[in-house]
């Protein structure tokens, strides 16, 4: 059987620049997968290629073993991709409400609606005719997982959720996504927070200079070994 | 020097009827700020679609010998499809980024549009008859007279703004269009393609171009070349009103409907002028407009 998720000598490029030289990556199904690495390795651009953000080849990035590479975001949207964007992004002309709605925009069938995702983070309810702006960074958060899983994902895509964020905080995230995951959702997570990632995750992958510098089971990796990856050193 | 009972029922009626002829503009200048609110496009060809769309109904009215009340039917979503298929294959490639495309790409459209109808239907200016309707009047005391087309368009108008607002703050078309607005790649990680919210924009305002066109034909004559004289009665009705809300827009039109008719009475010559000097004194005072944005 196929992965849900794999990219096959995934390369990328900004115009002349080439930021990702054959990257093999794939997540199962209910799978938990890390993606760490400095910045400028590259996490952030493989990201944008799953999504269809950035152009690459179609056979490079598959969903289910069907090839989604260089397709519209919006297509990939559909077929169960959702991301929590790095530094949230929530739109911010719409309430927290219509936020998470927008994320439900393609009606997907599955267990997320508004009651369970008020029911995930009670303070949405509370403050859920507020503009985004005014709300603390951790709400932003929690309004950005909310709304990415308003679209009923299959793999849901969490791009530097801790970033910014006091420690306390990024807990209380960490903990909501923990009993989202035991529903058995898929999830990359692209984290700066080295200990973090490798305590949420079930296989962890690190990125360096656009390359794959280090992969496996997130138990048996050791910090010797990241640091090495993590550096090059 | 007193003031005569005749002369304030003279300003009454001069208020009254620059508010119904404010609903005329609040309907040129809306579909134009709905393109600028979603899209940052600012389209040149505004009022040559509007003028277009009142020949449309010309044209249907004397193929058919239909009543030309059937051109609200015929032509309204024919511009919206119209729109639509414009914006898919050649708008949505102006945008991103600068703004100047899509204002040469707009402003050719206008030179096309205004050629084509002069080629089609000469530079005679035309009308469109409604059997008596655009002359009927309801007398409201005091000598003042309201006709039934200047207060039919009035009250289309605002249910056009109603209709927006609702669209834009309920519906699930509304927020794919804000969110857009804010933040196109975001929203296309949601699964809301810009191509598409950009062109279904389009189609309304388009829509909301030709009401605005067919009521010009039932209220006066038309011609090929009138149609950049409209966009500028939209832009200043949109720069008096101020960007954020299309109820600001409406008021922006009915100010400058009020303009015109006060200009009017102290002299027939200098009722544009005025309009002009009051969407000037606005952009000198006010630049952001009477009615911003208030939310968030």
């Amino acid at each position: 059987m196929s992965p849900l998720l794999a990219t096959d000598g995934l390369t990328a490029h900004y115009g002349d620049f080439q930021a990702l030289f054959g990257i093999d990556f794939e997540v199962g199904a209910g799978e938990v997968v890390a993606i760490i690495g400095a910045n400028g390795a590259g996490k952030s651009t493989f990201l944008r290629s799953v999504c269809g953000l950035l152009p690459v080849a179609s056979e490079q990035v598959r969903l289910d073993g069907e090839p989604i590479g260089g397709m519209p975001a919006h297509r990939i949207a559909a077929r169960g991709l959702a991301m929590v964007p790095e530094g949230r992004r929530l739109f911010p002309s719409l309430s927290v409400e219509e936020n998470l709605l927008a994320g439900a925009h393609l009606r997907r069938a599955g267990p997320w609606s508004l009651a369970r995702a008020y029911e995930l983070f009670p303070v949405l309810r509370e403050k859920r005719r507020a503009y985004p702006r005014t709300l603390s960074g951790g709400e932003q958060q929690m309004a950005a997982i909310g709304r990415a899983l308003m679209a009923n994902p299959r793999l849901l895509i969490c791009d530097e959720l801790s970033l910014g964020l006091a420690p306390v905080v990024v807990k209380g995230l960490y903990d909501a996504l923990t009993q989202v995951v035991r529903e058995g959702l898929a999830v990359i997570i692209v984290e700066q927070d080295v200990a973090l990632a490798q305590g949420m995750s079930r296989r962890l992958y690190c990125f360096q200079e656009g390359r794959v510098s280090l992969r496996g089971a997130s138990s048996a990796i050791t910090r010797a070994e990241i640091t090495r990856a993590y550096f090059g050193v | 020097m007193p003031i005569s009972a005749s002369d304030l029922i003279g300003w009454l009626d001069t208020l009254i009827q620059g508010v119904l002829l404010g609903g005329l503009y609040a309907l040129f200048a809306m579909g134009l700020s709905l393109a600028f609110g979603v899209m940052r496009l600012v389209n040149i060809a505004h009022g040559d679609l509007i003028v277009l769309s009142a020949f449309g109904g010309v044209a249907l009215a004397l193929g058919t010998g239909w009543s030309p009340y059937v051109a609200f039917v015929v032509v309204v979503p024919a511009m919206a499809a119209l729109g639509y298929a414009l914006q898919r294959v050649l708008l949505n490639r102006t945008l991103g980024g600068d703004i100047l495309p899509p204002l040469l790409v707009t402003f050719g459209l206008s030179i096309i549009v205004q050629n084509l109808l002069l080629e089609m239907f000469s530079a005679d200016p035309r009308s469109l008859r409604a059997g008596g309707f655009e002359t009927a009047s309801v007398q409201l005391g005091g000598g003042i007279a309201v006709g039934w087309l200047p207060l039919s368009v009035f009250f289309a108008a605002a249910a056009v703004t109603l209709g927006l607002e609702l669209l834009f703050g309920r519906t699930r078309l509304g927020r794919a269009f804000r969110a857009t607005s804010d933040d196109r790649v975001t929203a296309e990680l949601m699964g809301i393609g810009h191509r598409h919210v950009f062109a279904l924009a389009t189609a309304v305002s388009f829509a909301i171009a030709a009401v605005a066109g067919i009521f010009l034909a039932f209220r006066t004559t038309v011609a090929p070349s009138d149609g950049p004289g409209y966009l500028l009665y939209a832009f200043e009705a949109v720069i008096i009103g101020g960007m954020g809300s299309f109820w600001g827009t409406f008021g922006g039109g009915v100010i400058l409907g009020v303009a015109q008719a006060v200009g009017f009475r102290f002299d027939p010559g200098w009722g544009i002028l005025v309009g002009h000097l009051a969407c000037l004194a606005v952009l000198l005072t006010r630049p952001e407009g009477l009615f911003p944005r208030t939310r968030d």
